[in-house]
């Protein structure tokens, strides 16, 4: 049962307890000064944006996509998207390329800059917990139920029940449905989410990215065996004629 | 013991190697962000798009000229074959060396080997070094038994050798075209002055290029400093197989600028637009224009003046799709650190030093036919 999560902005009220809940599930730090940083970090994979005033807020975290970009990148399967939704990451299999960072569509995947043995950190949707049938960490510390943990079909149904229900309080659209090919972190807003740096849904389209380089890499093997019969085609002929003229010779 | 001779040139040397190894002491003791200008916004810096892209670029002459040479026959070029597989050989020795520096985990670059994803461009990329390595470590194997005499291993070589070349050309085209690939996931970031979809192809082609260029700016600096004769007709045959490289070249660039409709960036003012039109002067209009001039091209210094001027351009290329071309979605301006700046320059005098040395004591520029009767001893020649 593929899951996923909603996060719907306007329930929101900037309270960070999932920003508390996701350090604790990472054992990442979290202070009071953490809490101010308004930006994802090799030590923050989710955070609450509120500097746009007006009890506007939005969150930030990774949408763990149906199609992820990262996971095809990575040269050493270190990304891995599960059928539940979680995209995980695995240390011990990074060479710390940084592909996948250059890659992400939605700036996602940070590093440990400072490190000498560097991770690529981001929020993996709890795996551990979603592959247990529990719900991620935000969701569950979520106390009004912004973000919500679920069925994807199930949340997608619940958003446009929602939009349909107060059609004047939100932008009509669920971010995340279809964007890149659809994304298992679904997200509701009363202003654009362009608004809060996530990239404009026509910026990439709906077709999710990895075909743009898996449909190239399809033709290495025809490269690979046309390449060696024109070339040995050639070589055979170039080579014949030095015969041939050398058995011409008196 | 005889001291080696104090020249500007070795004080230049050990300086660099000296901040040089500074500099790795910094990158594996403090770590990436302490020596390099990188970001979460901007995670590849010079040493992917210098060291890594234009590196591997300027290695195309190895492939080229063996393919011309063993493949297509091409006698005249034979004297010019060897120093290009030293060159490339080096030159992926070297940029196997600098991917220690860049991978965060580079005691993990082997992963590839045994983790699979035939999805990723990177992937391919790994596997692409590591068997053309291989593969030029056979092909060079024989100036190392030519230079002892060790008759036997070269004679097994030789049979081999056809197939050998066939296998290195393909693994080199398929991995001059995946740096190209690697670009393709990012249609969102890179500018539209650098993205297409033909970038595969544009890199191949700008890589064979480049590598004709280098190998006449490298052939003709060192036979000027070990005084060897290059052969002029030689040269010429070169130039103008350059010059034919370069017109594909500009005019599978161009149409392919008004194909997408990327043109239009192209006329208005602004750093984008700038690095592209410094480009295009360097890689397409400047060459041409001289190479089409039958006094530049038949004259083999003004060829050897045109091949640094191609060498520069595709090196602009190359650093505006890796860091130009990226800037602006990222958000950052990027500029390399000091410390960012000194491994890659150890890097070229490592390739020089290395390039000066093969030269010196193996029979690169001279044939089978040519070399001593009996093999110098090694100490001596040191």
């Amino acid at each position: 049962m593929p899951s996923a999560i909603l996060y719907d902005a306007t329930l929101c009220i900037d309270c960070k307890q999932c920003e508390q809940a996701c350090a604790t599930q990472n054992k990442n730090p979290y202070t009071d000064d953490i809490g101010k940083e308004q930006r994802t970090s090799d030590h923050k994979f989710t955070y609450v944006h509120d500097t746009y005033g007006n009890e506007k807020f939005m969150r930030k975290l990774c949408m763990n996509c149906l199609d992820p970009t990262c996971v095809s990148v990575c040269p050493v399967g270190a990304l891995v998207k599960h059928k539940e939704g979680p995209v995980s990451y695995n240390a011990d299999a990074c060479m710390g390329c940084r592909y996948c960072m250059v890659a992400c569509p939605f700036g996602v995947p940070k590093y440990e800059w400072t490190k000498t043995i560097p991770r690529v950190r981001k929020c993996i949707m709890c795996p551990d917990r979603v592959l247990a049938g529990k719900q991620t960490a935000c969701a569950e510390a979520c106390p009004t139920g912004s973000t919500l943990f679920g069925d994807r079909e199930a949340l997608i149904a619940e958003a446009r029940k929602r939009i349909a229900a107060e059609p004047g309080k939100y932008v009509p659209v669920i971010y995340g449905l279809n964007e890149v090919g659809g994304t298992s972190v679904l997200i509701l807003s009363s202003v654009p989410v362009e608004t809060f740096g996530y990239p404009p849904s026509l910026k990439y389209g709906e077709k999710p990215l990895p075909p743009l380089t898996a449909d190239v890499l399809e033709h290495v093997p025809q490269v690979v065996t046309v390449g060696w019969a024109v070339l040995g085609g050639i070589w055979w002929i170039t080579n014949r004629r030095d015969i041939v003229k050398e058995s011409e010779k008196p | 013991m005889k001291l080696p001779k104090i020249t500007f040139w070795r004080v230049v040397f050990v300086g660099v190697l000296a901040l040089g190894a500074f500099s790795a002491y910094l990158r594996f003791f403090r770590g990436l962000g302490a020596s390099t200008n990188l970001s979460d916004q901007f995670p590849w810096g010079i040493w992917i798009g210098f060291d890594a892209l234009c590196g591997i670029m300027l290695t195309a002459g190895g492939f080229t000229l063996m393919g011309a040479v063993h493949v297509f026959n091409i006698k005249e070029w034979r004297a010019i074959a060897r120093p290009a597989l030293v060159t490339a050989f080096l030159g992926y020795l070297l940029e196997a060396f600098a991917l220690m520096f860049d991978l965060g985990k580079p005691w993990n670059i082997w992963h590839p080997l045994i983790m699979w994803n035939p999805h990723s461009v990177m992937f391919l990329v790994g596997w692409c070094v590591m068997l053309y390595l291989g593969i030029m470590a056979l092909e060079f194997a024989p100036v190392i038994f030519e230079r002892f005499r060790l008759e036997k291993p070269l004679r097994i070589l030789k049979i081999v050798s056809t197939p050998v070349v066939i296998t290195g050309v393909v693994v080199a085209v398929i991995h001059q075209s995946a740096l190209g690939s690697l670009y393709l996931i990012v249609p969102g970031k890179l500018h539209p002055l650098w993205y297409t979809p033909l970038l595969p192809v544009l890199f191949f082609v700008s890589a064979v290029a480049a590598g004709l260029a280098m190998t006449v700016f490298e052939s003709t600096t060192s036979a000027r400093h070990f005084n060897h004769a290059l052969e002029r007709p030689l040269l010429l045959s070169i130039g103008r197989v350059l010059l034919i490289t370069l017109i594909v070249y500009g005019i599978l660039r161009v149409h392919d600028l008004f194909h997408t409709g990327s043109y239009r960036y192209a006329l208005t003012l602004g750093y984008e637009a700038n690095m592209f039109w410094v480009e295009m002067a360097l890689t397409v209009i400047a060459p041409i224009a001289l190479l089409l001039v039958p006094k530049v091209r038949n004259n083999p210094f003004s060829l050897y003046i045109v091949s640094i001027i191609t060498v520069l351009g595709f090196v602009v290329n190359r650093l505006n799709v890796a860091v130009t071309g990226m800037e602006a979605a990222s958000g950052v301006r990027y500029v390399p650190k000091w410390s960012e700046v000194s491994v890659t320059m150890m890097m070229v005098a490592f390739g020089i030093f290395w390039f000066a040395v093969a030269v010196k004591y193996l029979p690169i520029f001279t044939h089978e036919h040519e070399r001593p009767a009996a093999a110098p001893e090694l100490v001596k020649a040191a």
